[in-house]
This record gives C-alpha cells, structure tokens and sequence, in this order.
C-alpha cells in the first residue's frame, strides 16, 4: 500500500471518465482480470454521452448491401479532409461493426429492419445509411448498456470525484496514478496505478454558445499536456450546423442531424433552400444538384432501394453546413432570431416525426414552444465536438508518457479536421477498446511505481489556492468572460488579428471562499484551469494553421492549401520553462495499398 | 413572463444536520428554466452553493429537485410555468438523504442497480445476428427511455412514506427487470428474485411514479402490473401451476442470481462515516 497522507486506492489500471469510451476501456480491462478504478465527476450515467442522438457509424451493410469498411473508411478520411490519421480511421471502420454488435449482446435494443437486424439511417457525408440508432437517443441507450454491462465486471467506479493531476512519479515520464478530490465532501483521494486511461470527452464549454454539459471543460486535455504529453490538431473544433437558438435558455442545444437524415431541410427566411448554393468542389460528384433528385435519393435510399439519384446537400459533412449557415445569417437572409429554419413538419408526418425524433419534438414543445410537426426550427450553429486531443499511438492508445493512454473525443486523430456525425459513438467504442485491453496489458507488464509525496503535496496546494486568494472574480463570472472571449475569438470564422487578440484575453484567476463540502464554486475553479490551457492551445494551432480546411476556417486564408498545409498536424507540447511550444509534424505515410482504397470509387 | 421582471426562489441551504429556506431573486428572460434560475443565484450571490445538473435538456437526469412540492428536472420547467408574484419553492428530494443544498445521496439506486443481473442472452442465429422484431422490442424500448433522474423513486410510497428501501427496489428498476424479462434474448428465470428480492408485491399501484416520469414510461401500467401478474401465476394460482406442470410448461430457464462480485457494494463513494467536511479549506 502506497504512503500517503491522504485516502488512496490501488488498482492495475485506472480510467478517467466514464462516458462511451471511458465505460467500453474499463469493461476490457476489467474482463482481463485486472483490478480497475473509474472516475467519474458525475453520477455513473450521466457524462455527456447520454446527449448523443442521432446514432453509431457502423458499416454492418443492414440497409444498403454494398456497404463495407472500405466505403467507411473513404467516407471518414474524406471528411476529415485527409488530416486524419489513416490507421486510426482504418481500425475504425474495421472494427466499428463488431463493437455494435457487442453491445447487442449486452442487451442494447436498437431500431430494426423489416427483417429484424439493426436499422441503420442516412447521416452527414456518409455515402450510405450506415447509422444504427434508438430513435434519437442512441447515447443514452449505449451508455446504459455499458453501464449495466460494466458494473458487474468487478470494476470500482468512484462517482462524483474530481482528478486535477497525472502524476508521474519523481521520474516524470510513466504515468503512477492521479489526484483529486471528492466533489462531497471536498476530501482529497490518490489513486495509485500502473497504467491510466483518459476518457474525459471534450471543451465545449470554453465557448459561450455549445451543446456540452458541464463536464465538457477539456480536463483530460489538459491533465495530458500538463503530464508531458502532446496535443494535436487542437484548431479543429466542430461547430454543429443545427444548435436552436431562441429562446435564449436553450440557445446552443443540441438538435440532431437525425432530423436531415429523416428528410429535413435547410431553408431561409424567404423558404429557399439554402444548401443547394454551397456545395464545395469536394462533394460535387455526389452531391444532388435540384431538389427533384434530393429528394429521390433520400426516399430511394430509405427503403433499401439501390437509388441511382446523388445525395442531398442538406446531408453535407458539419463544417459546410455550419458555414453556409453563417452565410446565409450574415447576408441578412436568417431567421429572426439569427439562425435559419429547419423544417421537418412539410417532409414527414406527425406520426413519423413523433417515432423518429421524439426527444426533438418534446424538447421544442417543452423548451421552445414550438410544434415541429407543423412548424419549422430555428437552428444555427453550436460548439459541439473537438476533432483535436492528446496525441496517441494508433495502435494503442498510448501518450508520450509511458502507461498513460487515451480514447475517445480527448484523444486526436481519428477524425482530422472534421467529424462526421456518427463516428464519435463508433469512436469511442473502437478506441475505448483499444486502450482499455492496451492499458490492461501495460499493466500486466510493469510493475507500479512509487508515489511521489513530493508531487502529491503540490497538487494539494494547487487544489486549495483559489481559497487563499484575498481578492479575485467570482468563478463563474470568469467562466463567462472566458466563453465570451472563446466565442469572439476563436469561434467559426477567425483570421490572425482575433486569434492574436484571444491570446492577449485574461479571463482572471478567481478566488472563493465556503467549506470544501460539495462547493460548485470551487469546483469551477479546477475545471477553468483546464479550459484555459486547452483554450490556449486551441487559439496557439488555430494561428499556426494558415489555410481554411474543414472546422478551421480563416477569413484570411480562405483556400484549403495542398502544399504545405494538407501534409502537416499542428502538435503542442509543455516546455521546460512552462511555456507552450507549438510545432508542425509531418502525417504518417499512407502505405500503397491504403492509397488504392481511398482511390477505388 | 416577459424579460426584465424579477421572479422571487426560496431554495433549501443546509445539509445532512439541517438547513432553512432562503430568499433569493433573480432576473428572468424569454424561456428561463428553474435550473437557469438557479445557476442564476450561484453565479451572483452563492457560488458555493450545490446543485447536480449535466446536459440541461432533459437527456441525463441529474436536476431532479422538488419545485413547489412537485419532483421536477430543473432543466425542464419553465419559470413561466408558475404564477409571477408568488414565489418558486425549490428543495430537494425527499426521498433521499440530503448532502448538501439540492443535492441528494442517490447511491441506493446504484446498489440496487448492481443487485440485477446483466442480459444472459441466447446463441446468436446461424448468420451471426439476432433477428429481432421492432414490435417484440418496442415495449421494452418504452423502458429503455429511462434517464434515472429517481424522481419516481423520490415520489412512491413504499420509498418516501415507508422508507422499504430494503425490500423494495421502486419504480426505476421494476421497469429495468421488466425490460430484462421481456427481452427476447433473456435466457435467465428472473421471476423468483422480482418476487422476493426486488419486492414486486408492496406496490400498492397509485400510479405516482407514472405520473412524475419526464419521459412519459407508463410504469405502472406497462411494467409493474405485468409483473405483478407474471409472479402471482407462477407463485398463487395452482391450478395454472398444476396444468403447466402436467403440459411439461414449468419454467425451463434457469434461475437468475444476485451476482457476486470481486469488488465490494456498493459501487465506491465518498466515504460517509467521517463527515468532517465543514472544514476550512486547508486540512
């Protein structure tokens, strides 16, 4: 047993977060027989992936035969605007079809064909309807079967506790375990490991209009970089096309692509639609031209007939229909409330609507006061994904710091510049696998080291500090200026002169006061120190990066760059002195035969 | 309500030793929820102040609190719901011990959680898949709905009034074990344990945890009553007994179990037993 003044726990291997992929790591480590220890800031259940909707990218080939890992594959690189890295996308595509069919066998119950196998439904830059789905509450049904699936492999879950520090020993570079707090009663607790994975999701809460939950504050991102390990592709943040926008309680929550996929479209104020008009270069070989063929194509390929008609281009990939939304609200043809419409009501009865979207329908009801099944949406776009992370081994899931692993949309290079709907459910599945069984064998393999009293007293007076704070902002109020500035700063659009001004930004450092016992207020503080590093880091690549290429879109480099910029990531890294260094690295070479099926048609 | 006007909260302060209403008021605007209200307080008077919440869309289930005596998700009532001059009563669940502010410790439902047995599903068809109706599933999908916000454990007399915690498993997980015996994959006898572990028996069925449901479960109806009728066949009508006997019909599954598991119950949480946590900052 470790020495340490504080409560400490001893397990092989620990995970941190406990949404899809924090879950799907656990599960494997635990079925190896190892002792596992997961943490969760939230009540086991509740992590953001519960929010997801529309569904998980899987080419079992239920709808439409011709589908395969290959056609995934092309379709996910492609998105990612070749930035991905390509064994990452190639595992996934390979394996995403068996981790659903895992899932049925713990007691998933998705949507069926008329046949009885999983339904599967048409989603943004998928060239088939490649999605199984639960209505539109796909995460809740997944999360619930890892959860009810997880608790009885003799895993710890430790809920509603905080890491706020890796440690990493005297040696400083093997992971030895984590400290945090717990968010009851304010007491500390150690947990010392011989591997830990990461799996905290993403930042979305750095900006002021997102789709997150509060958990979403880019802890695992900066727990990594502040280890020793390196981020990467940190100027790719997704906007997500469709966030409602009035009333302004609810503006940014998420409405589901879903709602495209089952034949919604994008309209203005004078009832246009508008995705006809921004079709890029990229997609114009299989995208529709008129809304004849539109809509063809998606009644062909819903009822499993071989439609010969092009995709809609309401089902473009996120970043064009994020920007063209922009567009259209900048040139004055919006919303009145400053987004566009988004109508199903004309598309598709209000029995269908009710069976397919039914959160949709009740949230507009409740929250909006509005019918969709005889009214249009308002949506514009919401901060909702970070295609960037911690820096990982694609075979394995490991960082730059030896037994610290990472999965799921805290790690980067699965999805490049731009994910498509569906492979962040796939992802965190394929990934949380293959962390959870690598981290597991890590374990097996070496011995744990000593804890470092040294490291864990300074992490106790890191935690505390905001209390001896005399003076300083309100936690919360520094959390605003800091969305705000995100927002203003490094949001969808964004040229040299903003994202430099982001950089010169000072939210402030807050100060609280109150017991420890369950304190929001200081529970904020830990979580804004994440938000800043990866805030910082997000404003460092997005400068860096001098093109426009899928969620990075610069006014003054508006062209997607073949030369220098589609064969590098942006990676950053802690240096000596504490500064953060920003560099560019080459992308893996793409072997022969992987070229030749990103190049088959 | 229109913006600019104030609305008046009295939200419970205080922990497991007790604790008293407070008087707050807040700006409202356009669509305001009580959860909005309450980030409202935090944000500008009582930052120290608890309060669980994660997607603030009615998708998780963490802001059940009582609003005017009623569990509700914070996230999903609108302050325009009540009238202008009274104020809004915001407390937490009942049902549950309180940690602090509107925070409540709901860890006896992830006991509970752990004591039913996972899906033991069937062989998989020859092609390698498990054919599968979507009308043999949409009752169980119905149940599959659920985001365990507790409000129906919060709100069931066997729970709230009685406190029968131990021999009742309340609403959640009756439509959990329903789910599982309905499963067309489910291979195990659950009937036994939904009769003696679980406590089917001591809901007297008055249809509150229906009623409080944010995601419209028909609990009682669909769930509950169905099992109910599934043990009282096997467990007190004999001549039923007595013929499935004589056909060969007894229960030819196996028996489900209360799993063991390597690790102790119940799932860990912060310790309880030293509560010392009116601390000052630095220990």
């Amino acid at each position: 047993m470790a020495e340490t003044k504080f409560e400490t726990h001893e397990h092989d291997v620990l995970v941190i977060g406990a949404g899809g992929a924090g879950l799907r790591a656990a599960i494997e480590a635990s079925s190896m027989g190892l002792s596992v220890g997961l943490v969760c800031k939230s009540l086991l259940g509740k992590a953001h992936t519960v929010m997801a909707e529309g569904g998980v990218a899987a080419a079992l080939g239920n709808v439409e035969p011709r589908d395969n890992w290959k056609v995934h594959f092309r379709d996910t690189m492609k998105g990612g605007r070749y930035l991905n890295q390509w064994r990452m996308a190639q595992l996934h595509a390979m394996e995403a079809p068996d981790r659903v069919n895992e899932l049925e066998e713990w007691g998933a119950l998705f949507d069926r064909t008329a046949d009885g196998r999983i339904l599967q439904r048409n989603f943004g830059g998928h060239k088939y309807p490649r999605l199984a789905h639960v209505g539109d509450r796909t995460g809740l049904e997944m999360i619930r079967t890892l959860q009810q699936h997880g608790i009885h492999t003799g895993m710890s879950v430790y809920m509603e506790c905080t890491v706020t520090r890796l440690l990493t020993g005297s040696g400083g570079d093997r992971v030895t375990g984590a400290f945090g707090y717990w968010r009851e009663t304010g007491k500390f607790v150690v947990f010392h490991a011989r591997s830990v994975v990461l799996a905290t999701g993403g930042i979305g809460r750095a900006f002021k209009i997102n789709s997150n939950s509060w958990e979403c504050t880019g802890d695992g991102q900066a727990l990594a970089y502040l280890a020793g390990a390196e981020l990467m592709d940190m100027e790719f943040m997704q906007f997500h096309p469709t966030g409602m926008v009035w009333p302004p309680s609810v503006r940014g929550t998420l409405i589901t692509e879903g709602v495209r996929g089952e034949g919604g479209t994008l309209r203005n104020k004078d009832q246009k639609r508008i995705m006809f008009g921004y079709i890029p270069e990229l997609y114009a070989n299989e995208t529709a031209k008129t809304e004849e063929e539109a809509d063809q194509w998606l009644r062909e390929s819903t009822s499993g007939v071989t439609s010969k008609a092009k995709r809609t281009p309401d089902l473009l990939p996120r970043d064009i229909v994020a920007r063209a939304i922009h567009s259209e609200v900048k040139a004055g043809r919006g919303s009145p409330h400053g987004g566009v419409f988004l109508d199903i009501a004309t598309r598709r009865t209000a029995a269908d609507i009710k069976k397919k979207l039914p959160a949709m329908y009740h949230q507009f009801k409740e929250l909006g006061d509005v019918d969709i099944t005889t009214d249009p949406m308002e949506v514009g776009p919401t901060a909702h994904y970070t295609m960037g992370g911690i820096r990982v081994n694609p075979e394995t899931q490991e960082t730059r710091v030896k037994g610290l692993f990472a999965a799921g949309e805290c790690a980067a290079g699965m999805h490049g510049a731009n994910r498509l709907g569906g492979n962040s459910l796939s992802d965190l599945l394929v990934f949380g696998r293959i962390a959870g069984l690598h981290a597991a064998k890590f374990a097996k393999d070496n011995a744990p080291i000593a804890l470092d009293p040294a490291e864990i007293e300074t992490a106790e007076k890191e935690a505390v500090a905001p209390f001896a704070r005399e003076t300083g902002p309100n936690p919360f109020a520094v959390h605003e200026d800091l969305m705000n500035q995100m927002q203003r700063y490094v949001g969808i659009m964004r040229n040299e002169k903003d994202l430099t001004d982001g950089l010169k930004a000072d939210a402030g450092k807050a100060s609280i006061s109150g017991p420890r016992h369950y304190n929001a207020g200081w529970h904020q503080t830990i979580d804004l120190r994440n938000m800043m590093v990866v805030s910082e880091a997000m404003a460092r690549a997005g400068l860096l990066r001098k093109e426009s290429r899928g969620a990075h879109a610069r006014e003054d480099f508006p062209d997607m760059d073949k030369e220098h910029w589609a064969k590098v990531n942006v990676i950053l890294r802690k240096k000596a002195d504490g500064e953060m260094e920003v560099l560019e690295r080459e992308l893996p070479a793409i072997p022969d035969e992987i070229k030749k099926v990103l190049e088959e048609e | 309500m229109s913006s600019a006007t104030k609305a008046k909260l009295r939200v419970f302060r205080g922990n497991s030793e007790g604790g008293e209403l407070k008087d707050y008021e807040v700006e409202t605007y356009t669509g305001m929820v009580v959860l909005d209200a309450v980030h409202e307080i935090q944000a500008k008077e009582a930052p120290e102040m608890a309060v669980r919440w994660n997607c603030k869309a009615g998708r998780c289930g963490s802001c059940s609190a009582e609003v005017n005596g009623k569990p509700r998700l914070m996230c999903m009532t609108r302050m325009s719901h009540f009238p202008d001059n009274e104020p809004i009563v915001v407390t937490p669940m009942k049902a549950f011990p309180i940690i602090k502010d509107l925070v409540t410790d709901v860890s006896w439902n992830y006991k509970v959680a752990k004591k039913i047995a996972p899906l033991k599903p069937r062989p998989r068809d020859a092609d390698g898949t498990w054919r599968m109706q979507q009308y043999d599933i949409d009752r169980i999908q119905e149940f599959r709905k659920c985001i365990e916000c507790f409000m129906c454990q919060d709100v069931c007399h066997v729970i709230r009034d009685h406190d029968k915690k131990e021999a009742f498993a309340g609403p959640r997980f009756m439509i959990h074990l329903a789910g599982l015996d309905m499963h067309p994959l489910d291979t195990l006898d659950r009937r036994p344990l939904i009769k003696e572990e679980f406590g089917v028996g001591l809901c007297n069925i008055t249809k509150c945890c229906t009623e409080v449901c944010p995601e419209h479960i028909t609990i009682t109806d669909n769930a509950i009553i169905p099992l109910k009728e599934r043990v009282a066949d096997d467990y007190f009508d004999p001549v039923r007994w007595l013929l499935r006997k004589v056909r060969g019909e007894l229960p030819q599954k196996p028996p489900a179990t209360v799993p063991v598991h390597k690790t102790p119950l119940p799932l860990a949480s912060a310790p309880t037993s030293d509560k010392a946590s009116s601390d000052t900052p630095a220990e």
